[in-house]
């Protein structure tokens, strides 16, 4: 498209992010930005620091440095709240609750997007039929879905996904993909952490490989 | 936006029906504190025997004690649950305070723990011989004394909730807070058996309370953040 006006800002860009633990770099410094209907996808080993980065742009890190923009705005950790949707190895499902009850409580919590009903994501996650059963009874692979459930109802535009496709069969790796690309057909985006190239979401893709302290990008 | 983003009113919404449902699920559960209060209550009675002026004079102190240990008991489930699946990271990542949640919470959590006690206390005042007239006096002192003990206890819980297991630490910490409450609460009990006036110490529990309804969200949302790295 030539002499398009100005791009808009990115939907996140960072710039020198980095974090030690004890003193001992575990990534970074990093600079990279990810537009509206893009996905970034942070590959990298066991330990190599991709929860800590999704962490640390959640927002959920203190002690990170450099700046990271949302929308163009600088967005300190506590600003990013409700900006965000984070997908976490612990999902925050009280296990005594059901799935729509669990639903409930995050989106009362968290908000919830326009035009999504609880139910109508549960059919999604492939969880019907599972309303009212409690998330001590679901599989590991169940509880997974509903977390997607709950992200799929999310009203945030930055997904942060940390190995969204652990714990899933192929049909569930497949909906990971379907979410994500509907999520950047929405004019979202969204960072999805793998240690494998196995399964990455059929979207434009960029790549971040974290390698103990080196990058690429 | 239809649904839009979430106000203080509808996030505390959401917090006070999932504690309801949750205590509903686990009902059972609401009754311990105050069963091992009473437990403790008798226990001091079959202890110091059947005299009944003793019993009515120890009641202030042995009811105060036994209404702060099994807060104590309470206070490890304030936030563990939420920080071992995960809630509390959902928790900080709400667009609406941390500390307001954690007050909602601090509140559900004495609503849920501390009045069956208050329920209890005229039985357990009856087991101790305490005279009738000083009831309104120690149902007051608890009244204002709980809520100040669960506000303390929630900046302390919210400090080890880092830990794996916390239990004698937590005691450790707590305990020294709670130690100007129980002086208050109890001594305002005996200044009325006396025949003083009591309400100096009831006025500093509600002066302290106040002060805590404010000050403690903040201090354990400041907690959570750094024990939750």
């Amino acid at each position: 498209m030539p002499d398009a006006p100005p791009a808009p800002a990115p939907l996140i860009d960072v710039r020198g992010l980095g974090f030690a633990r004890d003193d001992v770099p575990l990534f970074g410094p990093l600079d990279f930005s990810v537009e509206a209907g893009e996905a970034l996808l942070v590959q990298g080993g066991n330990g190599a620091g991709k929860t800590t980065l999704l962490r640390a742009l959640a927002g959920l890190l203190d002690g990170a440095t450099g700046e990271v923009r949302l929308h163009g705005v600088a967005a300190a950790a506590a600003a990013r709240a409700g900006q965000v949707a984070y997908l976490g190895h612990l999902p925050g499902l009280k296990a005594d609750l059901g799935a729509v009850e669990n639903l409930e409580y995050l989106c009362g919590l968290l908000g919830r997007r326009a035009g999504v009903d609880i139910v109508q994501a549960l059919g999604i996650a492939g969880l019907a039929g599972y309303e009212d059963t409690p998330a001590r009874n679901l599989s590991a692979g169940q509880r997974r879905r509903l977390a997607l459930a709950r992200l799929w109802l999310s009203p945030a535009q930055l997904w942060l996904l940390d190995e969204p496709y652990a714990n899933l069969d192929l049909p569930g790796i497949e909906l990971v993909n379907r979410m994500v690309r509907a999520h950047l057909d929405a004019g979202g985006a969204a960072l999805v952490t793998t240690h494998g190239a196995y399964a990455a979401p059929p979207v434009r893709t960029r790549l971040l490989v974290l390698d103990r302290a080196e990058q690429a990008a | 936006m239809s649904d839009g983003a979430p106000t203080l009113a509808s996030a505390a919404r959401a917090l006070v029906v999932r504690d309801l449902r949750l205590l509903w699920r686990r009902r059972g559960d609401a009754l311990q504190p105050a069963l091992f209060a009473i437990l403790v209550v008798v226990l001091f009675a079959l202890a110091l025997g059947s005299e009944r002026d003793l019993l009515a004079r120890a009641a202030p102190g042995v009811l105060w004690v036994a209404v702060l240990l099994s807060g104590l008991l309470a206070l490890d489930t304030l936030f563990r649950g939420d920080a071992e699946d995960g809630s509390l990271e959902q928790w900080r990542l709400a667009p609406v305070p941390l500390a307001w949640l954690v007050l909602v919470r601090t509140l559900m959590h004495w609503l849920t723990t501390a009045v069956p006690l208050l329920v209890a206390v005229p039985l357990l005042a009856e087991l101790m011989y305490l005279p009738r007239g000083l009831w309104p006096v120690l149902l007051a002192a608890l009244a204002l004394g709980t809520p100040l003990l669960s506000l303390i206890g929630a900046v302390v819980s919210a400090l080890t909730v880092g830990m794996r297991r916390a239990g004698v630490l937590l005691a450790l910490l707590a305990l020294p807070l709670y130690v100007p409450v129980l002086v208050f609460g109890a001594g305002s009990v005996a200044q009325a058996a006396q025949g003083h006036d009591a309400s100096g110490g009831l006025l500093l529990l509600a002066a302290g309370l106040v002060l805590a309804l404010v000050l403690a969200p903040v201090a354990a949302a400041g907690a959570i953040r750094i024990a939750a790295q």
